[in-house]
């Protein structure tokens, strides 16, 4: 920690590094090796603690890192360089893209793949959904919250800040702080 | 102009209501970006989208960015640019804002009770939107009742094999992605 705190322009350069090479998801698993291993800005412990901050604040879990380990590094233009280095190569990737599909999306070769890769992208969420949810599935009272969500949000189109307000607060309820005096089952 | 206010409007809303990651306002920024039709995108164009965000690098939610472009851009690319550029500001900024303004005070809450229910308490609902998500691109990815049945098989078991393969190994995506974009390109023709 002896070394003096990087420029907007290295946290730039290094999240650029990161937002160019991360094919496939898993970024904050990226992000924890470069920060946390390669770079040494931030203590595991600091880098946990600032993803249990971004997964419990609305907004992406790895753009959330990013903006906290780059306000701790250099305040609000640490913050704006990460993120903007994080984001700005798939954006401009995916801009080639979007215009390829564009111009060839009816084309009978690319559709082909492109149905390809769709299945396939439902496959990939499902299973990092899956992943994360086993607890949640398992047990009857969440999975009972998970169904009601599912239908309300997924089948019945109830806006998501309905379902948030409605949903959210009972099942927060159910979890709520009991008094110590409480007797435990 | 009109378009664009209303892409701002959609999607700084979905920033500020990811609880839990991107993935939780899959089902209603899709239910939303279809039903604006003057935004031009269709439940088979946003899948497409969706899918096309999975294969670049970095936050695969970045593809917001393309329903702007595709909102904005029929006429000339430049006005698609400005339509991805906003989106993209519309979808990162509201909650980096949020968290860059938490995280500062964030330690004053780290012994309350409540943080534990309330993580608790969003966990199930989260996930319930996650698997929303699944079901909006699924139902014109995975399946569409317009599609022959050996089709259908092909997409659904293309899904399932990936989900079985990430839990024996973690393969990188990218390449389970690009497999069945090749798989796809033998398969899945419909004449």
């Amino acid at each position: 920690m002896s070394e003096p705190a990087p420029t907007p322009t290295k946290i730039f350069r290094v999240f650029f590094g990161i937002g160019i090479t991360s094919f496939g998801g898993g970024l904050v698993a990226y992000l924890q090796d470069e920060i946390v291993g390669k770079q040494k800005w931030m203590t595991e412990d600091d880098f946990l603690a600032a993803l249990e901050i971004g997964q419990t604040l609305p907004g992406l879990n790895s753009a959330n890192v990013a903006i906290i380990a780059g306000r701790k590094l250099a305040g609000p233009r640490g913050s704006l360089a990460a993120l903007l280095g994080l984001v700005l190569p798939g954006a401009v990737i995916l801009c080639i893209l979007g215009v390829l599909y564009e111009r060839f999306h009816k084309n009978p070769d690319v559709a082909a793949a492109l149905a390809g890769i769709a299945a396939a992208a439902v496959g990939l969420l499902l299973q990092v959904t899956l992943k994360i949810g086993k607890k949640q599935l398992l047990r009857p009272l969440d999975l009972l919250f998970v169904i009601v969500t599912f239908v309300l949000s997924g089948i019945l189109h109830v806006s998501l800040v309905a379902v948030l307000f409605l949903v959210a607060p009972i099942a927060v309820m159910l979890y709520r702080p009991r008094s110590n005096k409480a007797p435990t089952p | 102009m009109k378009e664009l206010v209303q892409l701002i409007n959609v999607f700084s809303l979905l920033s500020l209501l990811a609880v839990g990651g991107g993935s939780a306002v899959l089902p209603q920024m899709e239910h939303e970006t279809v039903e604006h039709k003057e935004w031009h995108v269709s439940a088979d164009s946003f899948a497409s989208i969706y899918s096309l965000g999975q294969m670049a690098p970095g936050p695969n939610m970045t593809m917001v960015g393309l329903i702007g472009f595709k909102a904005m851009g029929k006429d000339s690319i430049p006005a698609g640019l400005a339509g991805m550029i906003v989106v993209l500001l519309a979808f990162y900024l509201p909650s980096s804002f949020l968290v860059y303004v938490t995280s500062h005070v964030w330690d004053a809450f780290k012994e309350n009770p409540w943080r534990d229910a309330i993580q608790k308490g969003m966990a199930p609902v989260t996930i319930g939107l996650m698997l929303a998500g699944v079901y909006a691109v699924g139902k014109t990815a995975s399946f569409q009742a317009s599609r022959p049945d050996w089709f259908n098989a092909v997409t659904i078991t293309i899904g399932l094999a990936i989900v079985a393969l990430l839990f024996i190994r973690r393969f990188n995506p990218a390449v389970l992605i690009l497999l069945s974009g090749v798989l796809g390109w033998f398969v899945l023709r419909l004449n």
